[in-house]
Formats: structure tokens, C-alpha cells, sequence
């Protein structure tokens, strides 16, 4: 019965469901997660990098961070090929906004605006939903620090700290155990790479497999968005007693 | 002869404009008021064409509305004036739309802050400003009496030097003028000006709505055929 309305993005299966919807949400719980954390003096993104292939090219930038404005960058999960489309967008509507305001645009606008486009592809016939969950941290003057998390179909949600991807729910479990209150960046840093380290398949982790990022302040009250190179995330991990290359050698 | 001119002072800022509507040589209304409140904490004083004045405004406030029901905040005064200015740039080439205006507001941040924008889409963030005829005189009384965060009797009594000034220099100088304020406590009007009082009074706010009374029973809309007529006749010999 429940065939008839598997194709169809725009119309209810007869238990009230759109299957179509549901299907790009676990297509996303098989890519390579990505968790963010929300500090007090901060937001940090870190996210699993899967290296398919020996002969692919590792990209010298990042694959799953992207900065969308000077005050809003985003983390995400599912098919890069659509991540890209409602990339573009959002930072589309961000200088829109800085054209007409002359003022960065408020974090949720953003994050409601890319919302909006992700639900009309859940109703609008013949077209699939997009397949991508996003982590967008980001800052403005009225609320602060702050983290969102999105799925296909078009929720989002303010969050202490989310995970989205592979695992997602050990993680977010994870992180329901551990986030503390007023935490502050550092720590922050340390909680999502300690829950990743632990939701990811792989034993052991390198810089070749992951990413990390963070949103922060500078001393002038500029937004800072800022990459950890391999070099230093490599040294993180040693620090944090995460890699066992160290333990190894010994 | 428009006048409109602005002083921002400490943790203030007033709007002054004339409110004369005027026809050719004929003073149509002397209580028109041109500063409309944007919102809560904004001010936009206009002059120019009429009908653009009232249509431009009214556009501009609303949006500013429809902004704030959209994302649950305010815009901020800054914003509200480069989003002004972005409307009359865009419309510039096409309609353009002849208004200049001086736009207030208070921002719980950045405090009070004014900004003149003029018809050609010239914004420019100012701490005093004038526009219309009148600001060939009001700008060089600025010049002279403005001091850095005024308080609100002494910039009070620079708006009524100037207001003196219009009226002994400018040919044709507005009769009555509107004073509205700007701070942390809201948008409001704060004083008028007069020295004419219009003959009809202000107008009755709000209008009454016209009674509309029922037919009465023996008038038939119905067939106002003679027929009818006949009928009635009949009515009457009987």
C-alpha cells in the first residue's frame, strides 16, 4: 500500500507520512557526521571527513565547512552536490540583506530563509527534497553566540549543541551527557572531538579525517571564523589523548 | 515653502516640520502633519510632492511593520534608513518619487541617532540637519547655537530660534510647525508651534460613519413598473 506513495515528495502516505522526506533523512544518517557545540564565547563546529578513496585528492580548504557570511558559517551532512545549491543561496540571501540593511543579517533570518527553501521542495510537485542537514553557527548583536541545526524537512531548531549524520543519536546522547552549562570554547572544542572520536567507525583519528572550526570574538568585537589547520588539530588530538599514534610509538 | 529640520541631543532626537499644505498660491491646511511615526523607538519627517510624501512614507512604514511581525525584532534605525534609502535608490530611475526626509529613532545600543536622506537617494548620518527653503536659514543657526548633546530646552530653544528666523526671513514662511521627540521612552509628539489656527478646526477623528437608515416599507425596489402605478390608483379610488 505504502508503495503508491513512496514516489510522490508532495503527498501523504495514508499513515500520515511523507516518505519521500523520511528517505532523505536516512540518507543523511549514512554520511560522515558533524557535531556543534555552543559556547559562551563561542560556536564549534567539527565534522568527520570520510576518505573514500586512497587516490582521491584531499582538498587543501575544507569539504564540509562553509562560511556563508562574515558571522555565519555552516556544518554539514548528506549530498555535498545539494549542500552546494542551498549553500549558494545563503550566501545569496546574506548579501541581499547587507545590500538592503546595510547590517549583517541576523543568524535565525538566515537559517529560517534556507528553511523555507528546504520545505517548499517537500511539497511542491515533482522535485525531491534536498538531501542535507546543516550545523550554522553564528553571531549577531542581538542574541549572540549561536546554533542551528536543520533537516530535509525544513525544521530547525536552536541548539546547545546537535549532531547530524552518521550516528547522530549516540552522539546527541553523548552530548546530552556531557554539555555543561557556560561551558567555555576550549571545552567546547574538546566535547565535540571527544564525541566524535567515539561515534566514528574508525579507530583511530588523524587530521585526515577530520575537520574543526570555530566561530569566536576578537578583542575588538569582530566575528572570527577561523579553520584548525591539520598541523594543530593533529597536535589537539595527541593533547586530548584521542589519537592512539602516540600511545603506539610508545 | 517646506521646512524640516532635526537635532539630535543627549539621548534625543527631535524632529521639527512645517504643516502647511500648499496649492499654488493657496494655503490648502495649516495642521498637516508631515512626521509619521515608523514604530515604537523611529521618526520620518518628509517634505516634498504631496501625494509621494504620504504614498512613500506609508510604504516605508509598513514594510518596516511587516519586518518586525516577519522576524519578531525591530530593525534598527540604522537599517530602517538604509532600507529607506534603498527603496527611493531603486525607484529613483523608474518613479521616482520626490521626497526628502530626516529619519529619527532610538536604539537601546547605539542611543539616539538621525539621518537626512534627500530625494535623489543621498543618506548621510548626521547630528543636525535641515531640508526644504527653509534650511538656508536653519543650517547656519545650527552652525552657530548646535553643542554636542544638548539637552532638550536648549535644543527646544534653538527650534524656536529658527522657527523666528523662518518667519522674519522666509518669503512665504509655514504659520505652524510640529516638534516630535525620539528616546528611550518611545516616538511621540512633543509640542506644536501656532500661530494660525485653521478655520474648520481639526477634523473629527474618528469620522462618524454615515447612518444608513432601512426603506421605508410602502417604496417597492422591486418593479417600479406601471403596473404598479396602476395599482396604487386603484388603491386610492377605492
Amino acid at each position: 500500500m505504502s508503495r503508491r506513495y513512496d514516489s510522490r515528495t508532495t503527498i501523504f502516505s495514508p499513515e500520515g507520512r511523507l516518505y519521500q522526506v523520511e528517505y532523505a533523512m536516512e540518507a543523511i544518517s549514512n554520511a560522515g557526521a558533524a557535531i556543534g557545540v555552543l559556547a559562551k564565547d563561542g560556536v564549534v563546529l567539527a565534522a568527520e571527513k570520510r576518505v573514500i578513496s586512497k587516490l582521491l585528492a584531499t582538498s587543501k580548504s575544507t569539504e564540509k565547512m562553509y562560511k556563508i557570511d562574515d558571522h555565519v558559517a555552516c556544518a554539514v551532512a548528506g549530498i555535498m552536490a545539494d549542500a552546494n545549491i542551498l549553500i549558494n543561496t545563503a550566501r545569496l540571501q546574506a548579501q541581499r540583506y547587507t545590500l538592503a540593511y546595510q547590517e549583517p543579517m541576523p543568524v535565525e533570518q538566515l537559517v529560517q530563509s534556507l528553511c523555507d527553501t528546504k520545505q517548499g521542495y517537500t511539497q511542491f510537485g515533482g522535485l525531491r527534497p534536498f538531501g542535507v542537514s546543516f550545523l550554522f553557527a553564528g553571531y549577531d548583536k542581538k542574541f549572540g553566540f549561536q546554533l542551528y541545526m536543520s533537516d530535509p524537512s525544513g525544521n530547525y531548531g536552536g541548539r546547545k549543541a546537535g549532531a547530524i549524520g552518521a550516528n547522530n543519536q549516540a552522539a546527541q546522547s553523548m552530548l546530552k551527557a556531557d554539555y555543561k552549562e557556560d561551558i567555555t570554547r576550549e571545552e567546547a572544542v574538546n566535547l565535540a572531538l571527544k564525541v566524535l572520536s567515539k561515534t566514528m567507525d574508525s579507530t583511530s583519528l588523524s587530521a585526515e579525517k577530520l575537520e574543526l572550526a570555530e566561530l569566536s570574538l576578537t578583542p575588538e568585537g569582530e566575528v572570527k571564523y577561523r579553520v584548525t589547520t591539520p598541523e594543530n588539530l593533529n597536535k589537539l588530538l595527541v593533547k586530548l589523548g584521542i589519537t592512539q599514534v602516540v600511545v603506539e610509538e610508545q | 515653502m517646506e521646512c524640516l529640520f532635526g537635532i539630535q541631543g543627549d539621548k534625543f532626537t527631535i524632529i521639527v516640520a512645517d504643516t502647511s499644505q500648499v496649492q499654488s498660491i493657496v494655503v490648502q491646511k495649516t495642521e498637516e502633519d508631515k512626521i509619521m511615526l515608523l514604530d515604537s523607538h523611529k521618526l520620518l519627517g518628509t517634505i516634498g510632492e504631496n501625494g509621494d510624501r504620504v504614498q512613500f512614507s506609508e510604504y516605508i512604514q509598513k514594510n518596516i511593520l511587516l519586518y518586525q511581525f516577519r522576524n519578531g525584532i525591530p530593525l534598527s534605525t540604522a537599517a530602517a534608513a538604509n532600507f529607506t534609502c534603498g527603496e527611493l535608490a531603486h525607484a529613483l530611475r523608474k518613479n521616482p518619487y520626490y521626497v526628502n526626509m530626516m529619519i529619527a529613532g532610538y536604539d537601546p545600543e547605539e542611543g539616539p541617532s538621525l539621518y537626512y536622506l534627500d530625494y535623489i537617494a543621498t543618506l548621510h548620518k548626521v547630528k543636525s540637519g535641515a531640508l526644504g527653503y527653509g534650511a538656508y536659514f536653519v543650517l547656519s543657526l545650527m552652525d552657530k547655537y548646535y553643542s554636542k548633546n544638548m539637552s532638550l530646552d536648549a535644543a527646544l530653544d534653538l527650534v524656536d530660534k529658527c522657527i523666528a528666523e523662518l518667519k522674519t526671513r522666509l518669503m512665504g514662511a509655514p504659520p505652524n510647525f510640529v516638534i516630535k521627540i525620539v528616546d528611550e521612552n518611545g516616538a511621540r509628539e512633543l509640542a506644536w508651534r501656532k500661530t494660525v489656527e485653521d478655520i474648520n478646526g481639526p477634523r473629527p477623528t474618528p469620522a462618524t460613519p454615515i447612518e444608513v437608515k432601512s426603506p421605508p416599507r410602502h417604496i417597492s425596489f422591486r418593479s417600479p413598473s406601471p403596473s404598479s402605478k396602476e395599482r396604487k390608483g386603484k388603491g386610492r379610488q377605492k
